[in-house]
């Protein structure tokens, strides 16, 4: 009896670790549109309404306890929004001079905005889930498909950058954050105007990493991090110029090219309400967003509608 | 509904038990009532459904509220503690199946990689009940203990599987202050989930090893008495 009872204990566990790696391994294998993809939307397609209830009801407990902790940074925060303060509106003073002066000259040589932000077709979503896991930085928001949203399409809100549509379905969508891993875009200093690609210290939710700087690169503290308005490599979004990603801490790593911390803007730990940026049909974004799906991925990925965050780019654009 | 008692009061069943005195058969007829009618559900389907709802209920609280309230910067996950207490309490095949449900859903619900957390949390539910099984721990601390041991089994375990799977990501030595802080906050919260856990299924439970000794050594032998 006791033999039976050893054996039959041995065989559940062995039994229940098999079928994860089966899962493990075949999801890590198929296609977005995969059998075991379409499981889990459909899934979150069944659970969306629930845990849109639970988020309602419990955002009063969940802004208690978030107020508490804001009310225990609330003085070295305000010390520190006030010297940001005073050191902005020099720079605000500074940006005003030269706005007007690229105004002139932009009205000379007819530089095309076509991908500044209001380009965009803005669709306010909420956050319902959040993931706990320190490698996988995703959020789950309501709003999906039928509001316009795409894979790729960036996401904002109003301090800046947050991440980028990775998966949607008919009653949600996956946007991945800007510390997940697997995150990268193309990004400039505000005020250098240096390029270099963006990407997360995995482990590390609050710092990010400004690479592939050209060498000697000066580094000063407190100078923003903006979307670059370009591509890089395949996978990356075509994020509009312009939109705050960051503050520069500190130097990083030199080598053939210089790399710079960049603390994000954006809290991702108390996301509410974001903004996702749809490109509208026939617009110029949803024109070069297929335009560069075409040169990234001229074959395969089609028409499907979600694909992983390596093959996005011509996803989204098979899709316009 | 309670079960009929012996004719007389008395117990003729282990050695060293004694006759039972009118309050003990009293107790005795409460406790066969918390086990349930003979004609409803079976206590195995009703421990299965507490620990469904428990589990259920884990992952919505987890996915829509706790991760999003950062304690000292680090997100808090009670999966791994719930899984790591049923399995404590239920057993290690019943830890192993609730442990690889409950990652099932957390990975469905968050579309992460499917199986991944599955993997990671049958470990846990089937390690906690071999614990108990082998060992039987029955100081104060055990649920602090088992928890830190849970979630650092959960967040190194992720981030081990994250390698493996082919990650190239930049990697920080804020990776192992997250872990270590991760740990250390799951177990301060390890005492509050372990008395609910506890709470929400031990009515449904076999008899608790720990007052059954309690009780044997009391009354000089192992007590008639499945529950006080």
């Amino acid at each position: 009896m006791y033999k039976k009872t050893i054996r039959r204990r041995r065989a559940v566990l062995a039994a229940l670790v098999a079928l994860s790696l089966i899962l493990l391994t075949a999801y890590f294998r198929e296609a977005p549109g995969g059998p075991l993809h379409s499981i889990q939307r459909g899934f979150s397609t069944v659970v969306s309404p629930v845990e849109d209830g639970a988020n309602s009801v419990f955002r009063p407990v969940r802004n208690f306890f978030g107020s508490i902790g804001g009310a225990l940074d609330a003085k070295s925060q305000s010390n520190r929004l006030r010297k940001q303060l005073a050191t902005v509106r020099h720079q605000l003073i500074r940006y005003e001079a030269e706005a007007r002066g690229y105004r002139e000259l932009s009205a000379l040589v007819h530089i095309d905005t076509r991908l500044s932000i209001s380009a965009y077709q803005p669709v306010n979503a909420t956050v319902v889930a959040q993931s706990p896991s320190l490698w996988e930085s995703t959020v789950i928001v309501d709003q999906g498909t039928p509001s316009g949203i795409a894979v790729n399409d960036p996401v904002i809100d109003g301090e800046g950058l947050v991440g980028k549509i990775a998966q949607t379905w008919s009653d949600g969508a996956e946007v991945m954050l800007i510390n997940d891993h697997e995150f990268g875009a193309t990004a400039r200093l505000a005020a250098g105007g240096a390029f270099g690609t963006v990407q997360p210290k995995v482990g590390d939710p609050d710092e990010m990493v400004l690479q592939y700087l050209p060498q000697n690169t000066p580094v000063n503290p407190g100078e923003y991090v903006e979307t670059a308005g370009t591509v890089s490599r395949e996978g990356q979004s075509l994020f509009p110029a312009g939109i705050p990603v960051g503050r520069v801490t500190s130097g990083g790593a030199h080598s053939q090219y210089e790399s710079i911390n960049v603390e994000p803007l954006v809290n991702l730990h108390n996301l509410g309400t974001v903004q996702v940026l749809t490109a509208v049909h026939g617009s110029a974004p949803e024109r070069i967003t297929h335009l560069l799906s075409s040169l990234a991925s001229p074959v395969g990925s089609g028409n499907s509608s979600v694909a992983s965050a390596g093959g996005q780019l011509a996803t989204a654009g098979g899709e316009g | 509904m309670s079960r009929p008692g012996p004719p007389g009061g008395g117990v003729s069943g282990r050695a060293g038990a004694g006759i039972l005195t009118g309050s003990a058969v009293s107790l005795r007829r409460r406790a066969g009532e918390r086990r349930g009618p003979p004609g409803g559900f079976g206590p195995e389907i009703a421990i299965a459904a507490r620990i469904g709802l428990l589990a259920v209920a884990t992952v919505f609280l987890q996915t829509s509220v706790v991760a999003e309230l950062p304690v000292f910067g680090v997100r808090v996950d009670l999966t791994p503690l719930v899984v790591a207490f049923v399995g404590f309490l239920s057993g290690s095949t019943v830890g192993a199946i609730t442990g690889f449900a409950v990652g099932l859903m957390v990975d469905l619900t968050l579309l992460q990689t499917l199986g991944l957390t599955s993997l990671i949390f049958t470990f846990i539910g089937y390690g906690a009940g071999r614990l108990r099984e082998m060992r039987d721990p029955q100081a104060t601390l055990m649920p602090l203990a088992l928890g830190a041991v849970a979630a650092l089994i959960s967040l190194t375990g992720y981030s081990v599987m994250e390698f493996m799977l082919g990650n190239d990501a930049p990697v920080s030595i804020e990776l192992v202050r997250q872990i270590v802080l991760g740990t250390v906050v799951d177990t301060l919260l390890a005492a509050p989930v372990w008395a609910l856990t506890r709470r929400a299924l031990q009515p449904r439970l076999p008899d608790d090893p720990r007052r059954r000794r309690r009780r044997a050594y009391t009354t000089g032998g192992l007590s008639p008495l499945p529950r006080p």
